[in-house]
């Protein structure tokens, strides 16, 4: 039987700021309102949480550790398992806000923890 | 010890024959006469005896009357002289079907044939010399049947409604006459009235005799065992309305005289009005009431399980019966006996492992032979295990040597079309040139000749179509211009029966067997069975569903979509 863990991982990004905007460098998926059977991250195909689909090299979130495939729990303290695409980006690009703390789950920690506990 | 019958055979009468002759001796050779298959000349020669008795009644509705009650003493004394098993309850009646005439050419034919049909002949039975086979056993049973012939008994049932339809046609004439024979001095005088009444009955009478026309004259297509429940019903209503008429015309106007004319003639009006509201009945009784379908039939054929659905309405068994039977004609795949059985191949090596014979042991060893035995068909059982493997091989095989031969047919038909054209009307061709029908038809058989030979044996069809029925069936199609594809679609899949030829019908050798009485309605669940000689008809009865229909309003409005999002923002 599998042991199922949810390592939670608590990555904090300084946004970088280029001209007008502060990027973060990575783009997200999925939302109450989109179709959850299309994300390719998710495990369970109803789950209709955020999940980073791409990370921009170089930039602030690869710097800080976010990988493709989290799946974005909270940002700032803000829960983001029930919000719609858009109400993300926006708690995402806050222009007052310079550093995002964000609460990721990765199911890359799961395994890893399953296969040493079994070894 | 047991010797199986065997007489040498003369093949050169099996159709085609299996022998090539070359194709102007083919040509040449174009037979008169069909040669047919063993079993089915015994067949036929049968039902040619047959058709000598049959017979028509012009009066569909008053065939069953009195039949019943012949029939039970006929059948009484049929269970005395057959040793039939009427314990289980099975009443087993003959429905007999007719619509051939007496004399048609197949019953010369078939005298010829049986001339000419050679000395020697094979026929391997399997059975020995001291047993009769199962068909000659039924054979016998028929010759019986139809010996003990109830012809007799129809023709009291058609003369006995005929009288009664006569009686009761001429009745409202009577009563208009009798007055005016009789008393006609002392007859009040009725004028306008009467005129008027007289044209009505006149019409009325007319109206009645068309409709019992349309309605009763009908050739019959089929004798029920039984006597026709609402026929018989409709009869006696029909002769106790007569008589009772008559009393009261008899006690009240005759007897007394009665001098208002007027009187009389409405007496008469009511009488006709009265039978075309029977008529009506008849119409409703006979007609209507069985459209309305309520029960599903399931017929199944227990030879090679083809099966196929009816809708039928209120009927009783036995008109069920007879319209499952019009439907097997046109629906059923004609019975083909050579293609019920397994390969040989597959066959043979199942066989093997039983013949265990006792040669005159005594009792006491009884023990040790059964102990042999069953250890004999144990070996014999497992051995069996490798036979759907071969039988597997042999269909793969048996299909692609169809498919082969199959195409080559239908290459050599396309080709054979080609070669002749229709004469158009302002082409000028020498008359030797032109042909009629026939000779085109038999100048482009000869290329395709062998193609169909060939196909039509690994079918196994050849008993079905003889050279002369192939030929008249192109000279058909070339009259009507019709395709090539058309030309094969009659053998390249098996048609229903009726495409046949009359003596594959066997159409008079059904048996109805119904452990309920065959004048009893349909019912959920009602079993009866349609005997042929070779094969039968199992029916079985469905109640078609109750349906409860809702009703769903769907405003056209409503439809409304929206597309399946999964859009990535960058941040």
């Amino acid at each position: 039987y599998l042991i199922s863990l949810s390592f939670q991982q608590r990555i904090e990004i300084h946004k970088l700021r280029e001209g007008e905007n502060l990027i973060l460098g990575f783009s997200i998926g999925g939302g109450i309102d989109q179709d959850p059977t299309q994300n390719p991250f998710s495990e369970d195909k109803t789950d209709k949480g955020i999940y980073v689909t791409r990370v921009t090299a170089g930039g602030p979130a690869e710097v800080a550790g976010l990988q493709v495939g989290d799946k974005i729990m909270q940002v700032n303290g803000w829960d983001m398992t029930m919000v719609t695409h858009d109400q993300a980006r926006k708690r995402l690009t806050k222009r007052n806000e310079e550093v995002v703390r964000l609460l990721v789950t990765r199911q890359s920690l799961q395994k890893a923890v399953q296969q040493s506990m079994m070894s | 010890k047991i010797e199986p019958l065997k007489v040498t055979v003369d093949f050169l009468k099996v159709p085609l024959g299996l022998k090539k002759p070359p194709l102007k001796e083919a040509l040449a050779a174009l037979p008169g006469k069909p040669k047919s298959h063993i079993l089915e000349r015994r067949k036929s020669r049968r039902s040619d005896a047959m058709d000598n008795e049959s017979q028509y009644s012009g009066y569909s509705y008053k065939s069953g009357h009195s039949r019943s009650s012949r029939k039970h003493r006929d059948r009484r004394e049929r269970h005395r002289s057959k040793s039939r098993d009427g314990t289980r309850g099975d009443k087993s009646v003959t429905i007999q079907a007719p619509g051939e005439p007496l004399l048609d050419n197949e019953s010369t034919r078939g005298d010829e044939r049986d001339d000419n049909w050679g000395e020697t002949t094979t026929v391997v039975t399997g059975t020995s010399e001291h047993s009769i086979s199962h068909d000659d056993l039924t054979r016998i049973a028929k010759d019986m049947e139809d010996s003990a012939h109830l012809d007799c008994s129809r023709h009291l049932g058609v003369a006995l409604g005929a009288a009664l339809a006569l009686l009761a046609f001429l009745t409202p004439l009577a009563f208009l006459l009798l007055p005016q024979l009789l008393w006609r001095e002392e007859l009040e005088p009725c004028g306008t009235p009467c005129e008027g009444l007289f044209i009505s009955v006149a019409f009325k009478l007319l109206i009645l005799l068309l409709g019992s026309w349309a309605l009763f004259f009908r050739r019959p297509k089929a004798f029920f065992p039984r006597v026709f429940v609402f026929r018989a019903l409709l009869m006696v209503l029909v002769f106790l309305l007569v008589v009772s008429y008559w009393l009261f015309y008899g006690v009240r106007i005759l007897d007394s005289r009665d001098r208002n004319y007027r009187g009389v003639v409405q007496f008469a009006v009511s009488l006709v009005d009265a039978l075309l509201f029977v008529h009506y009945l008849a119409v409703v009784l006979l007609e209507l009431r069985q459209l309305q379908p309520q029960f599903t039939l399931k017929a199944v054929r227990s030879a090679d399980g083809a099966s196929r659905f009816y809708n039928v309405g209120h009927l009783s068994i036995q008109r069920a019966a007879v319209w499952i039977l019009e439907n097997y004609y046109h629906d059923f795949p004609v019975y083909n006996p050579a293609l019920l059985n397994l390969p040989k191949s597959v066959l043979s090596k199942k066989m093997s492992g039983f013949k265990v014979y006792s040669l005159g042991e005594a009792e006491n060893s009884t023990n040790n032979s059964t102990g042999q035995s069953r250890a004999v068909i144990a070996a014999a059982a497992r051995r069996r295990d490798n036979s759907h493997n071969e039988f597997y091989y042999e269909e793969a095989e048996h299909e692609r040597r169809v498919r082969k031969r199959r195409a080559r047919l239908v290459v050599a038909v396309e080709e054979a079309f080609t070669h002749i054209k229709r004469l158009q009307e302002e082409e000028q061709k020498n008359p030797r040139e032109v042909m009629d029908p026939r000779e085109a038809a038999q100048a482009i058989f000869a290329s395709m000749a062998r193609a169909m030979q060939k196909y039509l044996r690994t079918t196994k069809q050849q008993p079905y179509h003889t050279m002369e029925s192939i030929l008249q069936h192109l000279e058909f199609c070339i009259t009507h211009d019709m395709t090539p594809k058309a030309f094969l679609e009659r053998y390249l899949t098996a048609g229903p029966t009726i495409q046949y030829h009359k003596d594959r019908w066997l159409a008079k050798q059904w048996t109805l067997v119904s452990e309920e009485p065959v004048t009893n309605g349909l019912k959920d669940g009602v079993v009866f069975v349609l005997k042929r000689q070779d094969f039968s008809l199992v029916v079985s009865t469905k109640k078609i569903p109750f349906f409860k229909l809702s009703e769903e309003f769907v405003d056209p409005k409503s439809h409304k979509f929206i597309m399946r999002l999964q859009s990535e923002t960058s941040v």
